[in-house]
């Protein structure tokens, strides 16, 4: 078949939209019934999805279809379009498979909420904006999307907007990422700049790059202004603030947006634009040593983190950096490979955080306790999840972190040590948590009702991303690499024995750890931190990035716009009330004038007649005209 | 003298703008009346003087004159009854207070 369902790829993005449109237009009345209405769109998205892809199984080329002159100015014109490659269409498979899952869950997660037709019209909006994303086929065409899907992860974070917090998190989830589009803008310009024929797609951009049309010192800007927007969006360091704190929104959007998609778009933007990076071994340089270093730092906060959406989403900053660090050295399949891979698990944990706290209410882990009889499947698709993400052997995160870890062995010793040690953590702080929540004894009585196991609706999602977390990791394997030839062509991969033997250790080191410190009590909770309580601080309190940013960068801000605003107010607003001021006073004067006293009229005419007077005999002396 | 116009046009002039100042800054209606045929009093002299010792020396001064002699006088009649109508409705001939032909 010959692109047939490429040709109605278009039809992917746009059933998010009508539903969006619909729960806009009449969604009140719709009331619960708006979950319908967005799992019904999810679900025809992830069929026509799957369907793209599988088509795209056997196909060679590229289906691009860029007939839409947006823009046509002068002799220039801007196409809007869209592109499937097989990178996309994977990507799109992710974005409606989350986001179909996701609707389902929340179904039962926001069923008591009055505003639940609201947030299935923004769910809906943000599927839309993601899958635009993915499909674009020109750069300003994804800066587009991009900022949309800003915007939604705004009105999501900020859905319970009574909460100064929620507002305050949604407010600098925006901002931040705003930052990172800025360097994306940027970038955009100069490639407008510089590319022959002024080209913003992506294959122009392929094909002017392989040609070596931009010159060296112009490619690397570009590059590394391309990753400061993947940083913002991606949530590196140091733009990483806003995602922890984007956990004031409700749960299935955490593994929505926070987990699976949108900061996924970082990555996605890095892959799709990877020609510039490869063109400059400088950025590339950048892109790895920012990924590992974001890694192994996101990796120690979360291991001293006590709220569970927290330590998911420090795990989620850490894994991120993983992926850049992938694309950094150079394993683009490895890095795209993880995104698959981490988009099931971390979806499935955050789902589980969302059902555990849809029980219990609470979210700080030191309360909780012994869910493990009293929420089976909740407990054992978190634990299938958490084994994923420590990389133990064979489920899915195993597969792709030892993709990344065997390219880093050989490329940089440093990269590869990095990597461990984050794995490390990333197994001890995980451990941490299921341990803490799952088992032994409840640590603070359970009020209210007993917790019991969600409802179907939630947690079918969780035995189905619970599945996908064991599978998925099948698709490339030191032993069967079929997503490296489909997705790039990509060399055999060798079988390294040392890396895969030393990332299980590494990661069972970690459970292990976890497992003495939080279940069986062997090594005191607080061996390290009561002995080096600066230590704790520190990643307790997330190295004080928040307060470093707020005195360098908040606090004068503010005071040079409280000064622009005495500003406008005295000066600006002074010159429009001297203009009023004025009028006004040379009105009263004249009133003046109309006051009735007969001998004021008489003194004017008075004034008149003789000005008349000399005006008509001056003439005669001072010749005018 | 051999030219005496100047004199009484001069005499005419000071005794009209005596009377302007008393027309435009006094406070009792019936000083600004008397104001007011003063003026009149200092045309009348200009009208004289021009009469005899102007250009054209003729008797068209003289008669014009005596028609504002009878002007001023009936100008000055209504004039006080005016001010008497108003008087009876203000209770006060002060000038400042007649101020309805306002805005």
């Amino acid at each position: 078949m010959e692109s047939t369902y490429a040709q109605l790829a278009w039809i992917v993005p746009l059933a998010p939209l009508i539903a969006f449109l619909i729960l806009l237009a009449v969604g009140r009345q719709l009331n619960r019934y708006s979950a319908h209405i967005g799992f019904i769109a999810s679900l025809v998205s992830f069929i026509f999805s799957i369907l793209i892809l599988i088509e795209r199984l056997g196909e060679e080329t590229n289906y691009t279809w860029n007939d839409w002159d947006w823009l046509s100015v002068g002799g220039l014109s801007l196409q809007m379009g869209f592109e499937i490659t097989n990178l996309n269409a994977l990507m799109l498979v992710i974005v409606t498979g989350v986001s179909m899952l996701v609707n389902l869950y929340s179904a039962g997660y926001m069923k008591n909420d009055d505003r639940i037709h609201v947030f299935f019209s923004y769910v809906a909006l943000f599927t839309f904006s993601m899958l635009g994303l993915v499909i674009s086929e020109n750069i300003l065409e994804l800066y587009i999307f991009w900022e949309l899907v800003g915007v939604c992860s705004f009105l999501l974070v900020g859905f319970w907007y009574f909460k100064p917090e929620a507002k305050a998190a949604a407010k600098k989830a925006f901002i931040v990422t705003r930052i990172g589009d800025v360097g994306l803008f940027i970038a955009i310009l100069l490639l407008f700049w510089y590319m022959p024929g002024h080209q913003l797609s992506f294959s122009a951009i392929h094909n002017a790059l392989s040609e070596g049309a931009i010159s060296s010192g112009i490619v690397t800007l570009i590059a590394i202004l391309i990753f400061v927007g993947a940083i913002g969006k991606s949530g590196q360091f140091p733009l990483h603030t806003w995602l922890p704190d984007a956990m004031e929104g409700p749960t299935p959007i955490s593994a929505l947006i926070h987990a699976a998609t949108m900061v996924a778009a970082g990555v996605y933007l890095v892959a799709v634009t990877y020609p510039v990076f490869e063109a400059s071994a400088t950025a590339l340089t950048v892109v790895a040593i920012v990924g590992a270093f974001t890694a192994l730092f996101a990796a120690t906060i979360g291991i001293a983190q006590n709220d569970i959406k927290r330590v998911l989403a420090y795990s989620t900053v850490s894994q991120l950096g993983y992926m850049m660090l992938a694309l950094g050295i150079g394993a683009q399949v490895a890095g795209i490979f993880h995104l698959f891979t981490h988009a099931f698990f971390k979806a499935l944990l955050f789902l589980a955080a969302g059902s555990v706290i849809h029980m219990v209410h609470k979210q700080n882990i030191n309360e909780m306790g012994g869910l493990g009889k009293r929420m089976k499947i909740t407990a054992w698709t978190f634990g299938i999840g958490a084994l994923a993400l420590s990389g133990i052997f064979p489920l899915a995160g195993f597969w792709s972190k030892d993709a990344i870890l065997a390219v880093a062995y050989d490329e940089n010793p440093l990269y590869f040590a990095v990597g461990l040690i984050a794995a490390f953590f990333t197994a001890f702080y995980m451990a941490r948590v299921f341990f803490l929540v799952f088992a032994g004894k409840p640590r603070t009585p359970y009020e209210g009702q007993e917790p019991k196991e969600s409802p179907a609706v939630m947690t079918i999602p969780l035995i189905l991303l619970a599945i996908m977390a064991v599978v998925a990791g099948f698709v490339f394997t030191p032993f069967n690499p079929w997503l490296g030839e489909w997705l790039g062509g990509a060399a055999e991969e060798h079988v390294n024995w040392t890396v895969m033997i030393l990332s299980n250790v590494v990661g069972l080191l970690g459970i292990g750890l976890g497992y003495l410190m939080y279940k069986k009590g062997s090594i005191a909770r607080d061996a390290v931190s009561s002995r080096v309580p600066a230590l704790y601080n520190l990643v307790h309190n997330k190295y004080y990035i928040d307060e470093l940013y707020q005195l360098i960068v908040v606090v004068p801000l503010k005071a040079l716009g409280d000064l622009l605003s005495l500003f406008d107010r005295y000066v600006v607003d002074g010159v429009v009330k001297l203009a009023a001021g004025s009028a006004l006073y040379v009105g009263r004067l004249g009133s003046r004038l109309q006051n009735g006293q007969l001998q004021g009229y008489g003194l004017v005419s008075l004034v008149g007649i003789l000005l008349l007077m000399v005006l008509l005999v001056g003439r005669r002396f001072f010749h005018v005209g | 003298m051999d030219n005496i116009l100047p004199s009484y046009l001069i005499l005419g002039a000071i005794l009209f703008c005596i009377g302007l100042y008393g027309a435009l800054a006094k406070k009792n209606a019936i000083i600004v009346l008397l104001s007011v045929e003063l003026m009149l009093n200092a045309c009348n002299l200009n009208f004289i003087a021009f009469a005899k010792y102007g250009p054209v020396p003729s008797l068209n001064g003289q008669i014009f004159s005596l028609f504002n002699i009878a002007v001023a006088a009936a100008e000055a009649a209504v004039g006080v009854a005016i001010l008497i109508a108003l008087f009876r409705q203000k209770g006060t001939s002060d000038v400042v207070d007649m101020d309805s032909m306002r805005h």
